[in-house]
């Protein structure tokens, strides 16, 4: 496809981006009408109910009807509030979130931007979504939004540590940080994937398959705190005094901190999964190999990153409407008493297994 | 240095999705923690007491089914056994049968309610709809036998409205023995649920003294460990003739007397109104459901005080009645209004996020509380 | 020490535990019943809109004065004598032309209180619970089927009648004691 833009284009600079960009956002837009969808659909079979069922077949237009009421409602800017920073909140939102899809390696034959910083470079773009929260609190000219903002950073500053010690972990492992390279090493046989202690040799790989699996829980309930949900979700409680840091968002405004919400979720799952899961590589070998047929194995590689990526998008949505919500002192206690030590801990083991 | 700090005065208005009605909550912060708590009611004070001076006493019950609407029998219960009581009248045992029936099915519909919402309070939705399926099947038994779901009109003064439906027996039956398993299905998802621990227990204590002092009764009473029951202590119609304990808190999570030990013990409740429905609709004789009393009903002159045990605590009428049709004076004694003076105490010294917790682990029902 | 390990096996034990119960219920059928396509069956004893047979009413006011709320209204004029008023349905002959029958069924509390004392048993309630209104005098239900003529004639009668009644009682009274008739005078005796 570089090819082609390059032909058209002629700047390879601009090729490149657009190359890279475009095939994302057509991924995020119908990824995140289904994720809206599939959680209203979800939460109501748990429910014994049916859920949207007249927009559309079985509902898949709901979504698309939402958007377009979000964007037909009036944009209220309140009066008070600092009109700049208000502005440019849910756009920094979905900066951060739509960032961090450069470096998930969707398959071998597409990845947006395959730097060898992969993980650090999606950690570290994360981080500008707390930057985005703070200012949508503050510029809302509104206490109660402030101190939903402010819970929130430092929800999300706080579980990043467990999950970079869950990072470090791996990359002690598996000796990387480009997710490509990963997700090559974890081979396509899933008893090499790392949540079965990877492609190592021997007894190691015995020695580390509890130690990964508790790195694997660690990691997904920091990353349940990274995109407020619940058991999670104080910045967004509706039944709390306070309603939020979107609270005086209206319109397409709140649809962007809504979209960006779903597309982290699947940022985190796919990182889950090109972590611990064996990333693109299909379970028991490709159909492609089998035939001889050499294009079909990296739209297969898609096809297993999606159906990986939808799973772990479940079970985050089938752990919200289990739990109950934390209260915020109890939110901290969880990470700093008991997830950081056991990251630590981990992450000492891990270090000493991997030297043998 | 200390700081300077104001205090600040924060509105939990009449409306918000977790006051259970219309109540107006006016919290004084410093910083996170509580001060003090002032509740404003009368939101939905529609004059009761006022209406039952110019009605004749028959035309009152569908009034005191509106007071409390989620626990409509009981409302009515508390009003005819005041009234019978008055007129010195005997109901058949057939009557006092089923009305012992209805009420404790309406006690577990009511606590279904409070648990859900309860459930919706601190953040898990899906009991929330469970209880409410639950309830379904209650609403529908009532249903075929008087008419309405809701404010029932069905206890009257001497008897009932209408006799039990030929099926209602056999579907009560099924009933009990779907529930039983249901009830261990919401303590796994939400009792034992160590988050909803969490956010309970050790929250909202009230202390025995306290608890005495502020006449506070029902399931928070005996959440904080005194077994006191009207239905063992001032038995009313037939409740001494059947079997059943009085849960009371333990403080297995937490203190004694915290949120976790109000909810548990309503868990508790439903499953020991169970048993008393099972008991009960093996015994119903036959009868008449209408006793023979003149159509226009004058008690003699003079005033009498019964009570019941609402879903909520101890409901009271007192009735002065001057030998007319329309009584001189009904006043009730709602449990909500008793249970929710003790809100302040109960939230000195927690976060703001506690209020909610506590409130809902009183139960309380802006209907009763305003009349 | 053994508390913190405690803590963290409960919690991950219990949150298992409840996710095992959501994911059961995620296979059995919703309870939802899809309203304007499926309706249920309302039972029979179901308390929803009135229904009056007027043919039926002997125009007793028993209703009315059970109500609670008051939401019935209802004026009658007594028969004259030689009017046909007609029979109820279990033969009973009626005394009164029920002019006016209007039961505001916005102010109905449901409660079933007038079925009870109505002699003919001609107001019942009925299973209909769809029947809002664009307009608020719509719910005013008019059970009533005389004309405003009619009503007119029969008032006019029955005051016409009462006037009469009234003269004549008047007459009686005024009207001066009738002398008591002398005897025919003996014809003398010649």
């Amino acid at each position: 496809m570089y090819d082609l833009l390059n032909k058209i284009i002629g700047n390879d600079y601009l090729a490149a981006i657009i190359a890279a960009a475009l095939p994302l956002f057509i991924f995020i837009l119908p990824f995140a009408l289904f994720a809206v969808l599939m959680e209203r659909k979800v939460s109501a079979f748990m429910q014994d109910r049916i859920g949207p069922n007249r927009t559309g077949y079985h509902g898949m237009l709901q979504t698309v009807a939402d958007i377009l009421k979000l964007i037909q409602k009036e944009d209220i800017v309140t009066s008070e509030s600092d009109k700049k920073l208000f502005n440019f909140a849910p756009v920094l939102v979905f900066i951060g979130s739509y960032g961090a899809f450069a470096a998930i390696p969707f398959s071998s034959g597409f990845i947006g931007s395959d730097i060898d910083l992969g993980i650090f470079y999606i950690l570290a773009i994360s981080s500008l979504v707390v930057a985005s929260i703070l200012m949508a609190g503050w510029a809302s000219n509104n206490k109660y939004s402030l101190l939903g903002a402010m819970r929130s950073a430092a929800q999300i500053i706080s579980y990043e540590i467990p999950t970079a010690l869950v990072i470090i972990t791996v990359v002690i492992v598996t000796g990387t940080m480009n997710l490509r390279t990963m997700s090559e090493w974890q081979t396509p046989y899933f008893w090499n994937w790392l949540i079965f202690g990877g492609a190592t040799a021997g007894i190691t790989k015995l020695l580390l398959i509890p130690f990964m699996l508790v790195a694997f829980l660690i990691f997904y309930i920091s990353s349940l705190a990274e995109v407020n949900r619940t058991p999670f979700d104080i910045p967004e409680a509706e039944s709390e005094l306070v309603a939020g840091f979107h609270t005086e968002y209206s319109g397409m405004k709140f649809a962007m901190f809504f979209l960006a919400e779903y597309a982290n979720m699947f940022v985190v799952s796919a990182i889950a999964v090109a972590l611990f899961f064996g990333g693109y590589q299909s379970p028991f070998g490709y159909l492609g190999d089998l035939f001889g047929i050499e294009w079909l194995i990296p739209l297969e590689q898609f096809l297993w990153f999606t159906i990986k990526g939808l799973l772990f998008v479940f079970v985050q949505m089938w752990l919200r409407w289990t739990l109950p919500r934390l209260r915020v002192d109890q939110l901290m206690t969880v990470c700093w008493k008991y997830l950081i030590p056991y990251s630590f801990a981990n992450l000492i083991i891990v270090g000493v297994i991997s030297l043998i | 240095m200390a700081f300077k700090t104001e205090e600040m005065v924060l509105n939990m208005g009449p409306q918000h999705p977790s006051t259970h009605g219309v109540l107006r909550l006016e919290l004084e912060l410093e910083g996170e923690l509580i001060i003090n708590v002032k509740p404003h009611i009368g939101y939905l004070h529609r004059c009761f007491e006022k209406h039952a001076e110019v009605m004749t006493y028959p035309q009152i019950i569908p009034y005191t089914d509106r007071m409390d609407y989620l626990a409509s029998m009981y409302n009515n219960y508390g009003y005819v056994v005041t009234m019978e009581r008055l007129l010195g009248i005997q109901v058949p045992e057939r009557v006092e049968y089923i009305r012992v029936i209805m009420g404790e099915l309406q006690r577990i519909a009511s606590h279904l309610v409070a648990l859900g919402t309860y459930g919706v309070d601190i953040g898990a939705f899906t009991p929330f709809l469970y209880c409410f399926r639950d309830r379904e099947k209650i609403l529908s038994l009532f249903e075929m036998t008087c008419g309405a779901r809701l404010l029932y009109n069905y206890m009257w003064i001497g008897g009932l409205s209408h006799d039990l439906h030929p099926d209602f027996i056999r579907q009560t039956k099924e009933f009990i023995k779907y529930f039983k398993p249901t009830i261990k299905e919401l303590n796994n998802l939400l009792s034992y649920n160590k988050i909803f621990i969490e956010r309970t227990a050790n929250v909202g204590v009230l202390p025995v003294e306290t608890a005495v002092n502020y006449g506070i009764t029902g399931p928070n009473l005996r959440a904080s460990g005194i077994k006191f029951d009207l239905r063992k202590d001032d038995p009313y119609s037939i409740y001494n003739r059947f079997n059943f304990d009085i849960p009371i808190g333990k403080g297995d999570h937490g203190t004694l007397g915290d949120c976790w030990d109000r909810y548990y013990v309503r868990v508790l409740e439903m499953e020991e109104s169970l048993r008393i429905v099972e008991q009960a609709i093996d015994q119903i004789p036959d009868g008449d459901v209408q006793s023979a009393l003149p159509k226009k009903i004058k008690p003699p002159v003079g005033s009498i005080y019964g009570r019941v045990e609402n879903p909520r605590g101890e409901l009271g009428y007192f009735i002065i009645s001057d030998g007319s049709t329309n009584p001189f004076r009904v006043k009730v004694r709602a449990p909500s209004f008793v249970n929710l003076t003790v809100l302040g105490e109960l939230c000195k010294g927690h976060l703001v996020a506690d209020v909610i917790a506590i409130l809902g682990s009183i139960d309380i029902v802006l209907g009763e509380v305003d009349r | 020490m053994k508390q913190y390990f405690k803590n963290t096996w409960d919690a991950i034990w219990t949150v298992l535990i409840g996710m095992k119960i959501t994911f059961k219920h995620l296979f059995t059928p919703a309870v939802t019943i899809q309203y304007p396509d499926e309706k249920l069956q309302l039972p029979e004893r179901s308390r929803n809109r009135l229904y009056v047979n007027i043919d039926d009413c002997i125009g007793c006011d028993q209703c009315v004065r059970a109500c609670p709320v008051d939401c019935i209204t209802l004026e009658t004029v007594k028969g004259v004598p030689g009017d046909d008023l007609g029979l109820t349905s279990n033969g009973k002959k009626k005394a009164l032309w029920v002019t006016k029958f209007d039961i505001d069924i916005a102010k109905c509390c449901y409660c079933s209180l007038c079925v009870y004392p109505c002699p003919t048993d001609c107001i019942k309630m009925t299973d209909i619970y769809e029947f809002s209104e664009w307009d608020r005098d719509n719910l005013i239900y008019h059970f009533g089927v005389m004309s405003d003529d009619e009503v007119k004639t029969r008032k006019e009668n029955f005051a016409k009648f009462e006037a009469e009644k009234a003269a004549q009682k008047a007459a009686a009274a005024a009207a001066p004691k009738a002398k008591p008739q002398p005897l025919p005078e003996k014809p003398a005796e010649n």
